[in-house]
């Protein structure tokens, strides 16, 4: 289990989860889960809802502690070098983290006050930012003033600031018009491409995966699949991401409802 | 609808290098995340005009309206720090101020109930800074607050005439009176002893209550304020106010010596008496009480800084990734 200590270079990988098991009491929530995200892949966490990406989501952030298993984000073990790692790492959570009375710049400020930025440095970072996810117009509008898509492009942008190494996104297109939903996965994917970012992108709509992607599909806290769409069609024989799912865990019932 | 032509410019690559060489959590970084965190806290309570008002409201309907309706019922005799006999309004000022930073600091632990499923509080934890540091932050920044809803409420009195008087120079006053239940295994104080500490200038004497009053109130909205962050991360679900209001703050609140001096309660019932010793908030009404007349009550401040520090590694506690209360019960917003 013992991994060889990890430094920050071109090719340490932005996130590496290495054996992790995870119980609450009895209930066995993630069960010897492994995967890596590259530098600059876009790699989608497939799962129903209480698959276990939540509370994987959770030890990444290091909400708590991984109790068995590494979780290294850009080289730096979570649990031991929990600053280094937190550094690196920028989250979009589900649920939203802006203060609707206050303006974009004013949210942005403040999350980039949590990295330790100063005011100044601030305000520069937010404005590159906003610029980032085209809403720099908007900086002095009041988040409430926000369409959905707008205000998830926002929290793109917070996540942005410290420019991570790792960006994890949890279900970050739920709630969105088709539109919209289009406009953020657009954003996500060209940030990949442009800053050699890498993005672990949870969620359970199947069309989201591209046909390129490095897929993981987590169900009941196990990892049943681990690589590219072809690989994952070519060894299901499905036509497509939704029957693959659908063979591989065995559920019948339609994904997309269960949103 | 947002399906707009996105700028996905890219970052500036000097930004970037700038962005690989990471920026170091020095002093400046400590400082600017405190100052993020607090400002931050003052800003929602600025924008959010009507908590401002019923911060005030809440307090004055008290002063105004209970006060005077119990001044000629209740005799209020000369107990320290009261040199003459003095108004019930003016007694309960005092007791006032504490209930501003009572509800504060439960109003604000709500918050973070609340907070935890939006997610605001993910976003605090994720900072790379020490956990207990930004718990810290957030505790005072909700104090800051308190202090502005404090000084609101006594601008406000000081037009009705509840005003400290001139206080010539600043005391330690010391008067130790053991619970009984402990049954003389402390010695009790007979008479206080009073020391003097410094005298003050004859041109603030007239204001300095408002200014010996901040210590008091920020160290009783600190412990408050961590009570009620433990409280945050122990109680799952609390969906409203009420629940809070029945089993916290009205039995803080009256339990304690904010509405009447403890040896009157002591004549009615010795057991009550003795819960209301039992109650933090009773000192930290007193220590509010004293500082307002430029004193210190040693044996409040004691209590109040004690009980501040075993809220507050309780919330450190609970809040601790690998120990903490969070962990065991699957984190915010639900578990898996």
């Amino acid at each position: 289990m013992s991994t060889t200590s990890l430094t920050e270079t071109d090719r340490t990988p932005a996130l590496i989860v290495n054996n992790v098991s995870h119980s609450f009491g009895d209930k066995k929530v993630l069960d010897n889960v492994s995967l890596t995200v590259e530098q600059g892949a876009f790699v989608v966490l497939l799962g129903l809802n209480g698959a276990g990406k939540s509370t994987l989501f959770s030890l990444i952030t290091r909400l708590y502690d991984n109790v068995s298993g590494e979780i290294f984000i850009r080289g730096f073990d979570v649990r031991r070098r929990p600053s280094q790692a937190l550094q690196r790492l920028g989250v979009v959570f589900q649920s939203r983290t802006l203060d609707v009375d206050l303006s974009l710049m004013q949210n942005l400020k403040y999350h980039a006050a949590l990295h330790g930025f100063s005011n100044r440095e601030a305000a520069n970072r937010a404005s590159q930012a906003l610029d980032l996810v085209g809403l720099l117009d908007r900086s002095n509008d009041k988040v409430r003033s926000l369409s959905g898509g707008q205000t998830r492009r926002v929290e793109i942008a917070r996540s942005m600031m410290h420019h991570p190494g790792l960006l994890l996104l949890d279900e970050a297109t739920v709630g969105l018009d088709l539109g919209s939903r289009e406009g953020v996965v657009k954003i996500v994917r060209d940030l990949v491409a442009k800053e050699r970012l890498g993005v672990l992108w949870a969620t359970h709509l199947m069309d989201e995966v591209a046909r390129t992607d490095q897929v993981v599909i987590l169900h009941k806290g196990v990892v049943l699949f681990n690589g590219t769409v072809p690989v994952l069609l070519s060894q299901t024989g499905a036509a497509n991401v939704r029957e693959a799912f659908r063979s591989l865990t065995g559920t019948q019932a339609a994904i997309e409802e269960a949103a | 609808m947002t399906q707009s032509a996105f700028t996905a410019a890219g970052i500036p690559a000097a930004l970037r290098e700038a962005g690989e060489a990471r920026h170091r959590l020095g002093v400046a970084g400590y400082f600017a995340c405190f100052k993020g965190i607090v400002w931050r806290e003052v800003l929602r309570y600025l924008h959010q005009r009507e908590r401002f008002l019923s911060a005030l409201v809440r307090p004055l309907i008290w002063l105004f309206i209970f006060a005077a309706g119990f001044r000629q019922t209740l005799g209020v005799s000369i107990i320290p720090p009261y040199e003459t006999y003095v108004l019930y309004e003016e007694f309960i000022a005092p007791g006032l101020i504490a209930m501003i930073l009572l509800f504060n600091a439960m109003q604000s632990s709500l918050s973070m109930v609340y907070d935890r499923e939006t997610g605001t509080m993910r976003t605090l934890l994720v900072s790379p800074f020490p956990r207990s540091f930004l718990l810290l932050s957030k505790l005072l920044g909700g104090v800051s607050v308190a202090l502005l809803q404090a000084y609101a409420f006594m601008f406000v009195a000081w037009f009705w005439g509840i005003q400290p008087p001139p206080i010539t120079e600043l005391k330690l006053f010391t008067f130790y009176d053991p619970p009984t239940w402990l049954g003389g295994a402390l010695e009790k104080m007979t008479e206080p002893v009073i020391t003097p500490l410094f005298a003050i200038p004859s041109v603030l004497q007239p204001f300095a209550g408002y200014v010996t009053v901040i210590p008091a109130i920020i160290l009783a909205g600190l412990m408050l304020g961590s009570l009620a962050l433990f409280m945050s991360s122990v109680i799952r679900q609390l969906e409203n106010f009420a629940g809070v209001m029945n089993f916290v703050i009205f039995p803080m609140f009256f339990a304690s010596s904010a509405l009447y001096p403890l040896w009157r309660i002591r004549e009615a019932s010795p057991l009550l008496y003795e819960i209301c010793r039992l109650n933090p908030f009773t000192y930290a009404v007193e220590l509010t009480r004293f500082g307002l007349y430029g004193q210190v009550d040693t044996v409040s401040l004691a209590v109040v800084v004690g009980c501040t520090i075993v809220f507050l590694a309780a919330a450190v506690f609970a809040y601790n990734p690998s120990k903490g209360l969070i962990a065991r019960r699957g984190g915010p917003g639900g578990s898996a």
